[in-house]
């Protein structure tokens, strides 16, 4: 199996929102351990390409394969994708009506069928790491923005996830509370997790990224590694969002 | 040009000491005699609301207390006071209708057996499967209770029920059934598959399009016509099924608002860690949704549990139609305001307990939102 190296491929993918085309024949190989971040103007299709490896969104044209299995509408092959993919959103979505350490052992229990004692160790484990395990017993509403963040992440990665997507993760945040989430992201890069970012954090890509992808109007225009995506980018739309982005 | 700028207009400011922190000022709170006599408007309607309970109240307690009949019969009761010895002696006929009076402890227990359930089931901690097992098992052993045939109890026909026992039968059977059914209903109108949602319409918008009056005369008139020859159905269940399709339909656009209130997100978060659409629903959406609208679902509780009334109609002596029979006694002279005002009182406790309930939990399910 030549798919067992690459964790995510996309292959040819289209979607449509009713009439509006809004991914157009994505291409896209990200191997195993591969850190890519994805960025381009708001409505280029980015979001909706990472939500689609974890069908969030289906796709309607095309091959996606996750780990080497093919995304179709069979719902067993979905589920053992989503235990094997993690997800942070841009407005965190943590489960209000329950406790943060609720939050983390929820899949756990409920998914894994994992004991609870166990699943807290679990949850607690990675609360240590993100930083916040003394706000295991308080309520989503009760913790800033960039905490709440944290504890997504956490909770993602309790179902011990070999690939996480980040959709916009600090563009709901205060530009203070921005740096401890990165913070994270890069601890979790450093680890060797296979990443794929959506973001706006220009100095994220440079640091950690292996390629950053560009993209407009639901299309892949570049993908390079960070250093000559920032120095020459090839693209005439790339540098014009370069420019916008970068001063 | 002064040397020295005041640092409210400077261009350049650097705070060098903290300024400290004070408590909030006092609130100017009115006072009473401002509130009831501050301007001439007010003084006027403060006055004029003053004279009319200065006449009604004496009154009032004219005929309950000083003139109240509280011991004697029927020739005792001449009008003058409230006649409240009728319900000394009819007060078993009231609770329990036309119920056996040798067998009366069995009503009694009902409502017991009520009670206990509510009680316990009152804070959150108590929401588990048990209680549900036990609401339950509670619900089929009151009517075996209260039928008889089994265990040495004496048979009592369903006709022969009545008054509060009924009342409650009526409130926690239509809510209880009806309560899933509306889950069902509301998320069956929210598919995306046409044909769950076109069902789960039609059906909602045909019940909420109905007086409930209408529904019990259906369920009592023409569903025996549109059964087989020979086959009945109990009036009870009767109006028992009228009931709760009409509750399920209303409660299922209440819960519809709450799960339209609930931001997409939640579930997408849910079912990226892996969790099903079921364990999704179960867990994530359903709490959040009914915990969003305890408001007008308590609205409607209370709807509901004062419509279990119109049952009458259908010839089921609930307990306003209980009270109403034991007014027929011809040895007394209809004491209306006295037996009405009892009836009342219970309906105020059960719907009054309801909304206090209901205030308390929308507090409790709050989860730590400052806001």
């Amino acid at each position: 199996m030549t798919a067992s190296s690459s964790a995510v491929e996309l292959l040819g993918v289209h979607k449509w929102y009713g009439d509006y085309h809004a991914l157009r024949d994505i291409n896209l190989t990200v191997a195993k351990g591969e850190k890519i971040v994805v960025c381009g103007p708001s409505g280029s299709g980015k979001s909706t390409m990472i939500r689609c490896i974890n069908r969030l969104e289906e796709h309607h044209q095309g091959q996606i394969l996750v780990n080497g299995g093919a995304l179709t509408s069979d719902l067993k092959a979905i589920d053992a994708v989503r235990r094997d993919v993690g997800m942070v959103f841009q407005g965190f979505n943590l489960f209000p009506h329950l406790t943060i350490l609720e939050n983390c052992t929820l899949a756990l229990t409920w998914v894994k069928k994992t004991a609870r004692k166990e699943a807290e160790a679990i949850a607690m484990a990675y609360l240590e790491r993100v930083r916040i395990p003394e706000q295991a017993g308080k309520y989503p509403g009760q913790l800033s923005g960039g905490q709440q963040q944290r504890v997504a992440i956490a909770r993602s990665l309790c179902m011990d996830p070999k690939i996480m997507l980040f959709d916009e993760p600090t563009s709901a945040l205060d530009a203070e509370m921005v740096k401890e989430v990165l913070d994270i992201m890069v601890g979790l890069a450093e680890d060797g997790m296979t990443m794929l970012c959506v973001t706006h954090e220009m100095g994220f890509a440079r640091q950690v990224a292996d390629r950053v992808v560009f993209m407009d109007a639901g299309q892949i225009l570049e993908v390079a590694p960070p250093a000559q995506f920032f120095a020459s980018p090839q693209h005439e739309r790339t540098r014009q969002f370069l420019g916008q982005v970068l001063h | 040009m002064s040397d020295v700028v005041p640092p409210s207009v400077a261009n350049v400011f650097v705070s060098r000491s903290a300024s400290p922190v004070l408590p909030a000022p006092a609130g100017d709170r009115k006072s009473l005699v401002r509130a009831l006599l501050g301007d001439a408007f007010t003084a006027f309607a403060t006055l004029m609301i003053a004279a009319v309970l200065l006449i009604a109240v004496p009154q009032l307690i004219g005929w309950g207390v000083t003139r109240g009949v509280w011991s004697g019969d029927g020739t005792a009761c001449t009008g003058a006071g409230a006649c409240w010895v009728f319900l000394r002696e009819k007060y078993p006929q009231i609770l329990f209708g036309i119920y056996p009076p040798a067998e009366q402890w069995r009503p009694v227990a009902v409502v017991a057996i009520f009670l206990a359930l509510a009680l316990w089931s009152l804070p959150p901690r108590n929401w588990t499967r048990a209680t549900l097992v036990a609401w339950i098992v509670g619900t089929l052993g009151v009517l075996v209770l209260m039928g008889g045939g089994v265990l040495g109890l004496k048979e009592v026909s369903t006709s022969d029920w009545g008054g509060l026992p009924i009342t409650l039968l009526l409130t926690v059977i239509s809510l209880g059934l009806g309560f899933p059914l509306a889950v069902v209903l509301a998320l069956g109108r929210q598919s995306t598959l046409p044909v769950t949602r076109a069902i789960c319409v039609v059906v909602i918008e045909i019940v909420r399009g109905l007086p409930l009056l209408s529904i019990l005369y259906v369920a009592a008139i023409m569903l025996p016509i549109m059964l087989p020859d020979g086959m009945t159905i109990d009036k009870l269940l009767r109006a028992l099924v009228a009931l709760t399709v009409f509750s399920a339909a209303y409660l299922a656009e209440v819960l519809r608002g709450g799960l339209q209130a609930l931001p997409p997100g939640q579930s997408e978060a849910a079912r990226a860690l892996g969790l099903s659409w079921l364990q999704t629903t179960r867990l994530i959406v359903l709490p959040q949704a009914i915990a969003k609208v305890i408001p007008p679902l308590t609205n409607t509780v209370v709807v509901i549990v004062k419509n279990t009334s119109l049952v009458l109609v259908v010839g089921l002596f609930d307990l306003l139609s209980s009270g109403r029979a034991a007014l027929s006694d011809p040895a007394w002279p209809g004491p209306y305001a006295e037996t009405y005002l009892f009836i009342a009182l219970i309906y105020f406790v059960i719907c009054f307990g309801v909304s206090r309930y209901a205030l308390w939990l929308e507090r409790r399910l709050s989860f730590g939102a400052t806001r």
